[in-house]
């Protein structure tokens, strides 16, 4: 669709900037003031230049915390994105049964944060919880399983509960892709008798890329990003085990008040996840692009 | 046979997926004397009394009526700032456009733990903290973005010459935006709600830190709560239950909408 030329357009979009602005830019002007300031109290802040940012570069547990976070999203895009799309291929696809799926699958979307938190907390717990009662029960593990006591179980609980709760979004997407599929290429394959997997990797997949460009982003930045669940499953423990990104940055900015320190991380991590938002943005163009031609 | 065999996959994998939302149910309709001395699949006894003292006690209830009031809130700026925004990156070409979309869309990405120091300055100055604008305001730096997206995708489907015509029959623009083209884009109006009302819901870390009492959100005080006393178990399990709640009702108000709306509207 040609669009109008005309740059009156932005007063449309004014209001939109402005309100956004507020939130996005402002805060973000007093990150940096910050990170360039070693703050004593109110009225008394000594210049430091990039001082803070030499030391969060070298500092030990940001490194750690980065890397835990490489992991934790590495991880979950790898088991989401396949369940997602095996979900979604076995989804109904007429009548009662795919707006009953439709409603079961987004549920877990809808659970405030924490309470996901909280949900696997009852869940898993070996005195009171239905899997952490029924995992001990079998007595196969040395260690009785409670997340709070290894790190191995942190992480198996926080996996089972970052899979449980975004998996459905990765299924919703891909089942939109795969509706949007034109019964006639169906038709076209069977004619060449095609199996159910060359159907699959030749039709549905290749139509799903668009959609699942998003999902993997999406999944990608939002697990990055991630503080309720684990903060309310495991607090960054046992030890610093499950302390990701924002859950140190957290920790920093509001239980030491180290302003300088934290602010500088706000920026490193700001411009990470700038990074991978460009490569985002330049990937759904190119998908837009490869539709159309 | 085929086709059973996967039915039968997919209701073991919802069984699953509610299997932890039963449990949680399960524990709120027990004392929680009842929970912690005997392990039991389904409540033996099912009492209310965790949900009466929800529903009488005012510092839970108050929290509910909070975070209902800053979402709609949200929801409603969100959908007001956006609409004009996604009609003029739908149907404009103007100095810095691509720039303003990637701009919008990055704070979508940013880390909402990155803006919660300056957050507390800046809604102090404003005297905003501990009002439910506060966090209706926060919650569009990723809602605005988000609606514009969404609502762009919808509103690209429309044909342009639609617009045209308008004009020509002599409607002035805020009379066809809103007695003709809303209306041809509900169906986005109302995915893009379902969206900005789900991320307003479960946000946590602004909602938490931007109120102290009087605009105190459920998920704020549930946090309070695990850390504050000797953990009620039975309680806390209703608390969470009742969240679920209204997200489930609006999922099946807009459930016919859902599929499409993934697909359209890019989330």
């Amino acid at each position: 669709m040609d669009k109008w030329e005309d740059n009156k357009a932005w007063f449309l979009v004014l209001p939109a900037f402005i309100i956004v602005a507020f939130s996005g830019i402002i805060p973000l002007m007093t990150v940096v003031n910050y990170s360039l300031q070693d703050i004593f109290g109110p009225g008394q802040a000594v210049f430091v230049g990039t001082e803070w940012f030499k030391e969060m570069l070298s500092n030990n547990r940001l490194h750690d915390a980065l890397w835990r976070q490489f992991i934790f999203s590495g991880l979950v895009l790898l088991i989401e994105i396949p369940l997602g799309i095996i979900i979604a291929l076995a989804m109904p696809k007429r009548g009662w049964g795919v707006s009953a799926s439709l409603v079961i699958l987004a549920l877990p979307l809808v659970i405030p944060w924490n309470v996901i938190g909280t949900i696997w907390i009852i869940f898993t717990r070996p005195d009171i919880g239905l899997f952490g009662v029924w995992i001990n029960g079998l007595d196969l593990l040395e260690v009785p399983f409670d997340h709070t006591a290894k790190p191995i179980y942190a992480w198996i609980t926080l996996m089972a509960m970052e899979v449980w709760h975004w998996t459905p979004l990765v299924a919703l997407l891909a089942y939109a892709g795969l509706r949007a599929i034109p019964e006639a290429y169906y038709q076209a394959a069977k004619i060449d008798g095609a199996s159910a997997w060359a159907t699959f990797l030749y039709i549905q997949l290749p139509k799903m890329r668009g959609v699942l460009t998003i999902a993997v982003l999406l999944r990608w930045m939002d697990s990055f990003l991630i503080y309720a669940e684990p903060f309310a499953l495991t607090g960054g423990g046992p030890g610093n085990t499950t302390t990701f990104l924002s859950i140190y940055l957290v920790k920093l900015a509001t239980m030491q008040f180290d302003l300088g320190p934290a602010a500088a991380f706000s920026i490193i991590y700001f411009l990470i996840v700038l990074l991978f938002s460009f490569a985002f943005y330049q990937a759904l163009l190119n998908v837009g692009r490869g539709d159309k031609a | 046979m085929k086709i059973q065999k996967r039915t039968i996959a997919l209701c073991l994998y919802f069984g699953i997926l509610i299997l932890p939302i039963y449990w949680m149910l399960n524990m709120s309709l027990r004392t929680n004397a009842d929970i912690l001395g005997d392990f039991a699949l389904y409540p033996a006894d099912i009492t209310f009394q965790n949900y009466v003292k929800i529903f009488t006690d005012p510092t839970w209830y108050t929290a509910y009526i909070n975070a209902i009031i800053y979402v709609s809130m949200n929801t409603v700026m969100s959908l007001a700032f956006a609409l004009p925004a996604a009609y003029a990156f739908s149907r404009f070409k103007f100095i810095g456009d691509g720039q303003m979309f990637f701009w919008l869309l990055t704070n979508r990405m940013a880390p909402p733990a990155v803006f919660l120091l300056p957050y507390l300055q800046l809604y102090s100055t404003f005297k905003l903290m501990d009002t439910h604008i506060a966090v209706a305001l926060a919650h569009c730096l990723f809602n605005v973005p988000l609606s514009v997206w969404i609502l762009e995708g919808f509103m690209s489907g429309i044909p342009k010459e639609i617009d045209e015509t308008a004009f020509i029959d002599g409607y002035s623009f805020p009379r066809f935006f809103i007695t003709i083209f809303i209306p041809l884009i509900r169906a986005g109006v109302g995915v893009t709600a379902f969206f900005c009302f789900m991320f307003s819901w479960v946000e946590l870390l602004f909602a938490r830190t931007l109120t102290i009492t009087e605009a105190k959100p459920i998920v704020a005080t549930m946090t309070r709560t695990i850390s504050a006393t000797g953990l009620d178990w039975g309680l806390l399990a209703a608390a969470g239950v009742l969240t679920i709640v209204p997200g489930g009702l609006v999922i099946w108000f807009v459930r016919n909408h859902l599929a499409k709306g993934f697909a359209l509207g890019r989330v």
